[in-house]
């Protein structure tokens, strides 16, 4: 495993292009591409403001940056580096932007969610969708590009809108059966749109392409809800995180549960591995003296090194006991990820933070529990493997595959990650800095992770 | 009176026997007189007796025992009266007859008396006995009230609490039916109020909307070099009737393409389920059929019915048209003919059970033989076949040599070279194998040194066992004989070997006495000194050296002496001494001769400077 030097960025801003040539991050005002291969500087723009977020266009053309408290996007062009486009939303003020799939349009959300601003770079035509509704996941599209669901509010009920992205017209516009809808999401073969309802209810409805209700599943009452959703990459299955601390499975046929995964805090079956990271001080052997003492710029020297132990069953994990009288307490299933060839799930319950369970789909069972020494951030499946790196916040990096999984040293205290789409590389975000992390050819982590894992 | 007699005849007769019994024996009289004073009559009762009667009352007191004995039911004392006047005479015979027979009444009165007695105390014990088992079980009986009592008051208890309990429960529903009807009127009010408060805000959003969105906010505004063209490359187009309706055919050709590729799924998935059936009833079939030819005259009718069943399905099923048939049509067929297979099969499978736990019962050593005896014969003819091999291997290694000689150089020397490559292979192999060889020996050998070690270790304790002895014996003698010589010629008598050594113990050892002591023998001094590093003092040195000078073994400790204090006050005389003693032994014949602790030490000691 290599990493490139340490580079500025500020508010976590760093995105690859989605065909995976270029590197976009920002540092205060400026956003700076970079080649993904050799790390030169290929552009460097310079925005009115600090930007707040960035986008790629879908055809990796053009980049967005919204700067949220000026009310302001500007766009700019990869291929004429002069063009430039600037998108002034004025006193309705901008609290989200984002691209349509097209590449070619902008939505721009103004405060107190009042319209959508859809600008076109295509032609002068400004159209405006009226009552969006103020809520976590309202905008989807769906993977081919062509529709897109918003959720609405109006007279106190919640509405679906899908219009077609081509050129905005609306093709379905249906009330759901919900109290306060949170969240919507297109299945990724297009023809699915998942609708759930807030955190005091357990509801989940799923609709047709064109309207139909498909069906409605719910867990229980009467106490608080879903709290996170996910499709698998086929599309055959739906995960429902709850909090409960379970994961529901939904099938595509029936729309029924097939199964539900508890997220126990103690572990049992002798079948699962459970990773156990373990610090270890360094031996401060005569042999470890080495004699140029290492170099001072080389940052403090890691006070211990940690990998992975096979933790033996029966294990219990470390909980957090929650603080119930407060509003959105730490418990249920926060985090929810399908691996790309939808073979696993990786879950995380929000009261056992240190702990990454990854599931087996295929045969519906609990596979491995990832139990880490500081609370999880975030995780990503490799877009071409099964392969799971995890962030803790710290200046480690943590990679699972079926073989095993391993620790590894890296610069900087890793706040997010995000892979590049051939798998070969990763962008490790910190507070004020990023790098990329290279990853050997397959074959060599394959060995490396049979050496640590020693799982088969 | 007449009554009387016939009550007594049979005792009279007893009498008379009795009397005609004394008559006839006078030593039985007189036994019986033994018998009579061999009853233990305490004085008292005589001097009782001789109160009753006294001379003067003689008269009155027999006719006193008479009427008395009379009333018992015994004979007169008297002899019959003739006449009423005559005075009567007292029956001697008589009167003896009743003493014996009062006698014997007597004993057996104390007989039965005993007897009562002991009943009576056994009786009394027994009384006792109950007594007691009569009070435990009244305490028993107390006892177990009272815990009757207990638990009774217990169960009442508890049916209290239980009682309680249940009220708590029914209470706790009740606050929980409760709560959830102030949950529900909470949730509705909070609905009703979230409903006025969203309506209120959508009223301020419209007001707001109206006042930033309609005053034509000269800042609402894309600034844009120039237009870009869309990613297809074509022309927005208009929005009319038209493409609404296109964009509808569009949807629904989206979905209708997602229903169909579902469809193809599934019917591929059919397919392949219903070969996977096919397959399986046709396996079934052929598995079933010949089982069934030589169990029909025994298998009753049912079974036979329902092979032909079977025949005549497999007919149908070789139809493969059937299997394009809506499930509908043949599901009823189906699943009762793959039903009845499947009886069938699970009957046959349930006589297989049976017959091999049959077999498993039986026998079972025999096909073990067999096996081996198999297996036997495989391995020879296995072992055959390799020494075939082998032989033509190298039949065929000699041909090529032979044709590799017959060939020109560049190919010999290739061929060479792979044989050399071969043998390289080989002779690493073997290189390897010698390798491991060496270090078992190196092993076996650290082992051997060890065991020497404790050997000598033990010698040397065996030595001191032996000079502690010796010493005793010494000083035994002492105490008798003072004079040295004679103690030498003593120790040169005790023993062949040590002649030598012992005469310089004994020379020694008013000096120094532990040290020449230990000095049992040269070799264990060597040994002694190999196993104990420790460098010993110099007085040590001065008189191990000036004893036992001609040993290689000083060497040793002359160098760990040198090496200790190198350099160290170069002048004193000792010192030099004894390097220059020192140079002649061979060091390295010293340090392999030493064990590895003492090399260990030494190395140890040489790094310190």
């Amino acid at each position: 495993m290599n990493f490139s030097e340490v580079f500025k960025l500020s508010s976590l801003l760093c995105k690859f292009s989605p065909d995976g040539k270029y590197l976009a991050s920002c540092v205060q005002y400026r956003l700076v591409v970079r080649d993904v291969n050799t790390l030169q500087i290929l552009q460097l723009y310079t925005c009115l403001d600090q930007i707040q977020h960035i986008e790629w266009s879908a055809d990796s053309l053009f980049i967005l940056c919204a700067m949220y408290k000026r009310g302001l996007v500007q766009v700019w062009s990869l291929e004429q580096p002069e063009w430039h486009c600037k998108i002034d939303e004025g006193s309705a003020g901008l609290v989200a932007s984002c691209w349509s799939p097209d590449g070619r349009h902008i939505l721009n959300t103004t405060e107190f969610h009042l319209r959508i601003t859809v600008w076109s770079l295509c032609t002068k035509s400004v159209s405006y969708i009226k009552y969006p509704k103020a809520c976590l996941q309202g905008i989807t599209f769906t993977r081919d590009g062509r529709y897109m669901a918003l959720a609405e509010r109006r007279d106190c009920k919640d509405y679906v809108s899908i219009f077609v992205c081509s050129d905005w017209q609306l093709l379905r516009h249906f009330d759901t059966d919900t109290q306060d809808l949170t969240g919507i999401e297109w299945a990724p073969n297009g023809c699915v749109l998942a609708v759930w309802d807030t955190c005091l209810e357990y509801k989940i409805l799923l609709y047709s392409l064109d309207g139909r209700l498909l069906s409605t599943y719910s867990a229980y009452e009467w106490s608080l809800g879903i709290k996170s959703v996910a499709w698998s990459p086929s599309s055959q299955f739906l995960a429902v995180g709850s909090y409960d601390g379970k994961v529901r499975i939904l099938n595509h046929v029936t729309w029924k549960m097939i199964t539900e995964f508890g997220h126990p805090a103690a572990i049992n079956d002798p079948k699962i591995v459970v990773y156990k990271e373990a610090e270890k001080s360094p031996q401060l052997g005569l042999g470890c003296l080495s004699f140029p003492p290492p170099r001072a710029g080389a940052g403090p020297l890691p006070s211990s090194e940690s990998k992975y132990e096979i933790a033996s069953v029966p294990v219990s994990l470390q909980t957090l006991k929650p603080v119930t009288d407060r509003a959105n307490p730490k418990i249920g299933i926060g985090m929810l990820a399908f691996s790309p060839d939808s073979y696993f799930l990786a879950t995380r319950n929000d009261n056992i933070p240190n702990a990454v369970w990854v599931w087996d789909i295929q045969k519906l069972r609990l596979f491995a529990v990832l139990e880490q020494l500081s609370p999880v951030r975030a995780f990503q499946w490799d877009p071409q493997q099964p392969r799971l790196a995890i962030c803790t916040g710290g200046s480690r990096l943590y990679l699972w595959s079926p073989a095993g999984c391993m620790s590894v040293q890296v610069p900087g205290e890793v706040l997010s990650l995000c892979w590049h789409l051939s798998g070969d590389s990763m962008a490790l975000l910190s507070k004020d800095h990023f790098c990329l992390c290279f990853l050997e050819t397959e074959a060599v982590v394959g060995t490396a992770c049979r050496q640590l894992g020693g799982h088969t | 009176m007449g009554d009387w007699m016939t009550v007594t005849d049979p005792e009279s007769k007893t009498i008379s026997q009795y009397t005609s019994e004394t008559k006839m024996s006078p030593s039985s009289l007189y036994s019986q007189q033994v018998l009579c004073s061999s009853i233990p009559l305490s004085k008292n009762v005589h001097s009782f007796f001789s109160a009753f009667c006294t001379e003067d009352n003689i008269e009155q007191s027999i006719s006193y025992l008479d009427q008395e004995l009379t009333t018992f039911g015994f004979p007169s004392l008297y002899e019959e009266s003739k006449g009423k006047e005559t005075k009567r005479e007292l029956n001697i015979v008589a009167v003896l007859n009743c003493m014996n027979e009062l006698l014997v009444l007597q004993r057996k009165n104390l007989l039965a008396q005993e007897n009562v007695e002991t009943q009576n105390l056994k009786l009394g014990s027994d009384m006792d006995h109950l007594q007691s088992c009569y009070s435990k079980l009244k305490e028993q009986l107390e006892t177990s009230r009272r815990e009757m009592i207990g638990l009774q008051e217990r169960d009442r208890q508890l049916q209290c609490k239980n009682r309680n309990l249940h009220q708590l429960l029914k209470n706790e529903k009740d606050e929980v039916q409760k709560l959830q009807n102030i949950i529900a009127s909470r949730a509705t009010q909070y609905n009703h109020d979230m409903k006025r408060k969203e309506r209120e805000y959508n009223k301020l959003k419209e007001r707001l909307h109206q006042l930033v969105m309609n005053k034509k906010d000269k800042k609402i505004a894309m600034d844009i070099l120039n237009y870009v063209g869309r990613a297809d490359g074509k022309r927005g187009s208009w929005r009319t009737g038209k493409t609404e309706a296109r964009n509808e055919d569009e949807m629904y050709k989206i979905l209708l393409n997602d229903y169909e590729y579902r469809q193809k799924q599934i019917l591929m998935e059919n397919a392949e389920l219903k070969k996977v059936l096919q397959q399986m009833k046709k396996e079934m079939i052929s598995l079933l059929s010949p089982q069934k030819k030589k169990p029909r005259e025994r298998v009753d009718d049912s079974t036979g019915t329902v092979i032909s069943d079977v025949e005549e399905d497999a007919g149908e099923l070789s139809r493969e048209s059937m299997w394009d048939l809506s499930c509908e049509t043949v599901r009823e067929q189906l699943t009762n003919s793959i039903r009845k297979q499947w009886r069938i099969l699970k009957s046959h499978v349930e006589k297989l059970d049976n017959q091999v736990s049959k077999v498993h019962l039986e026998g079972f050593n025999d096909e073990d033989v067999i096996s081996r005896q198999d297996h036997e014969q495989e391995t020879e003819k296995l072992e055959l076949e390799i020494q075939q091999c082998k032989e033509m291997i190298k039949t065929q290694q000699q041909l090529l040599q032979q044709l590799a000689t017959a060939y020109d150089d560049d190919t010999t020397s290739l061929l060479r070279d792979c044989y050399l490559l071969e043998e390289k292979e080989r002779l690493k192999e073997e290189w390897s194998l010698f390798k491991e060889q060496k270090k078992n020996f190196e092993r076996e050998r650290r082992s051997f040194t060890e065991a020497a070690i404790r050997l000598g270790l033990e010698r040397k304790a065996f030595e001191e066992e032996r000079a502690s002895w010796l010493k005793q014996q010494f000083l035994n003698m002492t105490t008798f004989d003072h004079q040295n010589s004679e103690n030498v010629k003593l120790f040169s008598a005790f023993s062949g070997s040590s002649d030598w050594d012992n005469l310089i113990v004994h020379s020694r050892q008013p000096q120094k006495k532990p040290h020449s002591v230990s000095n049992g023998s040269p070799v264990c001094m060597s040994k002694l000194t190999k196993s104990l590093p420790a460098s010993p003092s110099t007085s040590d040195f001065c008189q191990t050296r000036s004893c036992i000078s001609e040993h290689s073994s000083i060497n040793v400790l002359n160098i760990t002496a040198e090496e200790i204090k190198p350099n160290q006050v170069g002048g004193e005389c000792t010192n030099q001494k004894w390097s220059v003693a020192s140079r002649p032994g061979s060091q390295e014949g010293c340090y392999s001769g030493c064990s590895l602790s003492y090399t260990n030490s030494h190395v140890e000691k040489d790094d310190l400077p």
